[in-house]
């Protein structure tokens, strides 16, 4: 088991230099005149492409100029990416927490109607609200992201004007961006607390609603699946006859008895997708214009922006190795039976 | 044994549903041609205009399910969308599951450092979620289809290396591969004569139902405008064109909800038989159940 995770580790860093290294192979494909005209905004600046490419080394061989992508990196320069107008580092290090926010909100409201869902649906066996529960995951696997999440901005933002698109109103904006707002963590709804500012917190959080319960569409559908034949497995155990034997409310076998030991499963689930939201994000945040680091991508790829592609690149991939690692280990820790080679 | 298969599929009435859904799109697809008569003979793919205005129409009995922005027709991209989904699903399915077989037998077959190799450029592709490198390579190719296809193809291989190479491991044991070995088969010819057809089946069928998710996530790419290009009969694209219209018209906040309906339910509704199929096959295969 240790050498396994020592392993992991060791072999991690060389897994996210082949990724980085793959994609930078790839920007190459432009010529070092389009790379260079990125940085160039005036057309009367076009003359001036020879010097950008001279001075960025765009000419040099891809082993050299992935080096140097490599050192700066190192020292934490991404360099500078225009779709965002801004350092990459630095806009990484702005939409991170949003987009960590979206995914935690996210991963809450799949355990708790994953759960509530799963559940019903066991203990209902074949009744009605078994037979919704499982159409629900079976059409929720199928549903693309892209069209639920139009079809709900259709509904609670142009029908019912409940919540609206982007990651706050233009108030808070005005607000966070003021003087007397301090940022303590970079996660809104935490920060908005600390500063006692219970409208913003508000505010943010509505905007986080149709994203969140777009994104938990995917994983809740699998979480009702696993909740379901997990609570299935525990209710025909013996101590549950013995349980029901003893007297006891059909509440307590359930939630007590029962419960307790069918969530266990779905718990490991959850550290697992939880990373894999990192995927859908991409399409959520681009629908609802919310200004996380999946929006961030798109539109760095949108728009060639070779900076803004690699650090995001960069960041995604550390961050779901490293995820991945730990929901490995996860796994092994609750079920005891899988052993890691 | 086939028939066998197709009467376990009929036992049950999601994967029954689901051969329906799935033979529904592969009739549409066929006859396509018929269902929707070409326009632009150069490119079938080309949706038709009538006009260029930009605001949609619904459904009429010109336009039987009404029309997108600019006039391009959402009957026609239905039909001949289920084609290219099938052309796309079926062409980055059988790329991507010969690159693995390829990559994935020359590991298993070699062993040693070349497998240590190959595994480790299988990693490199799953450090990052498929959809995001896809979105990536397909960004740098330029978008078109074929670069999305390359895409695809590109992040779908490494799953079935590992697939292929598993099958391979164990089969390379069996007693008939030594048998022609001491007969004086080549290497070749023992790794694609006696190895690889009785390996691959399994995986064969994992692949095969793939498709589905192979077309959502082309689909997804032309949503974010990184493959198919506007105009094209593309579900993925149509949907991309419908997010203009979303809020509808002032006063009917509902005004275009067929530019989301109509393509989301073709699309939605080939993921659901693939997946509806997927999950009789699962069972099927799985021996631990009756």
């Amino acid at each position: 088991m240790t050498r396994y995770i020592l392993r992991r580790l060791c072999l991690l860093p060389l897994v996210i230099l082949g990724v980085t290294f793959l994609l930078f192979f790839l920007t190459q494909r432009l010529s070092p005149e389009m790379r260079a005209s990125l940085y160039v905004k005036d057309p009367r600046q076009m003359n001036a492409l020879e010097e950008v490419i001279r001075q960025y080394g765009l000419r040099d061989n891809v082993f050299k100029q992935y080096g140097r992508w490599l050192k700066n990196a190192v020292h934490g320069d991404l360099g500078y990416s225009p779709s965002a107008n801004m350092p990459v580092a630095q806009a990484l290090k702005q939409y991170l927490p949003a987009t960590i926010q979206l995914a935690v909100l996210t991963m809450i409201l799949v355990v708790f109607f994953g759960v509530w869902f799963g559940a019903a649906s066991a203990v209902h066996k074949d009744r009605w609200q078994d037979i919704v529960a499982r159409f629900i995951s079976v059409g929720g696997f199928s549903l693309p992201i892209f069209v639920l999440g139009l079809l709900l901005l259709m509904v609670f933002y142009g029908q019912l004007h409940w919540f609206a698109p982007g990651g706050y109103s233009i108030q808070t904006d005005i607000i966070i961006h003021g003087a007397g707002f301090k940022t303590y963590t970079g996660f809104l709804l935490i920060d908005s607390l600390l500063n006692g500012q219970w409208r913003v917190f508000g505010d943010v959080l509505s905007h986080l609603v149709l994203p969140a319960m777009t994104l938990c569409i995917g994983s809740f559908a699998l979480m009702v699946r696993v909740m379901r034949s997990s609570m299935l497995e525990e209710l025909n155990k013996d101590y549950v006859r013995t349980a029901r034997a003893k007297g006891l409310s059909k509440y307590q076998i359930i939630y007590k008895h029962a419960g307790k030991n069918a969530i266990i499963p779905v718990i490991t689930l959850a550290g697992i997708q939880f990373i894999r939201l990192l995927g859908g994000t991409v399409i959520v945040e681009t629908i609802f214009d919310y200004p996380g680091i999946g929006r961030f991508g798109v539109l760095a790829a949108q728009q060639l922006d070779i900076a803004g592609i690699m650090g995001f690149s960069f960041l995604v991939a550390v961050l779901f190795v490293v995820g991945n690692l730990l929901s490995d280990i996860l796994y092994t820790a609750v079920d005891p039976r899988i052993r890691l080679e | 044994m086939k028939l066998r298969l197709l009467k376990r599929i009929c036992k049950s009435k999601t994967s029954l549903a689901g051969l329906i859904l799935v033979s529904l799109f592969v009739l549409v697809a066929l006859f396509a041609p018929v269902l929707a008569p070409v326009q632009n003979a150069n490119n079938p793919y080309q949706l038709p205009q009538t006009s260029y205005q930009i605001e949609p129409q619904g459904p009429s009995s010109q336009h039987w399910l009404g029309t997108t922005e600019q006039q391009y027709d959402l009957y026609y991209g239905v039909v001949w969308g289920a084609r290219l989904a099938f052309k796309i699903g079926i062409t980055v399915t059988l790329l991507a599951f010969l690159v693995g077989l390829l990559i994935g037998g020359v590991a298993a077959y070699f062993g040693g450092k070349v497998d240590e190799v190959l595994m480790r450029m299988t990693d490199v592709v799953f450090a990052v979620p498929s959809l995001v490198l896809a979105m990536v390579i397909a960004a740098m190719l330029g978008p078109d289809i074929k670069n999305m296809m390359i895409a695809l193809t590109a992040v779908a291989w490494p799953s079935y290396a590992r697939l292929v190479r598993g099958d391979i491991l164990s089969v390379k044991e069996r007693g008939f591969v030594t048998a022609a070995r001491t007969l004086g088969a080549s290497g070749g010819r023992i790794f694609w004569r006696h190895i690889v057809p009785n390996s691959i089946y399994p995986s064969v069928v994992v692949a095969s139902l793939d498709i589905g998710y192979v077309v959502l996530t082309a689909a997804s790419l032309s949503f974010l405008g990184l493959g198919a290009q506007p105009g094209t009969a593309d579900w993925g694209q149509l949907i991309a064109m419908a997010r203009n219209w979303v809020l509808g018209a002032p006063g009917h906040p509902l005004a275009y909800w067929y530019t989301v309906v109509v393509p989301g339910g073709a699309i939605f509704l080939f993921v659901l038989g693939w997946n509806l199929l997927g999950d009789a096959f699962r069972d099927i295969l799985d021996p631990r159940q009756g």
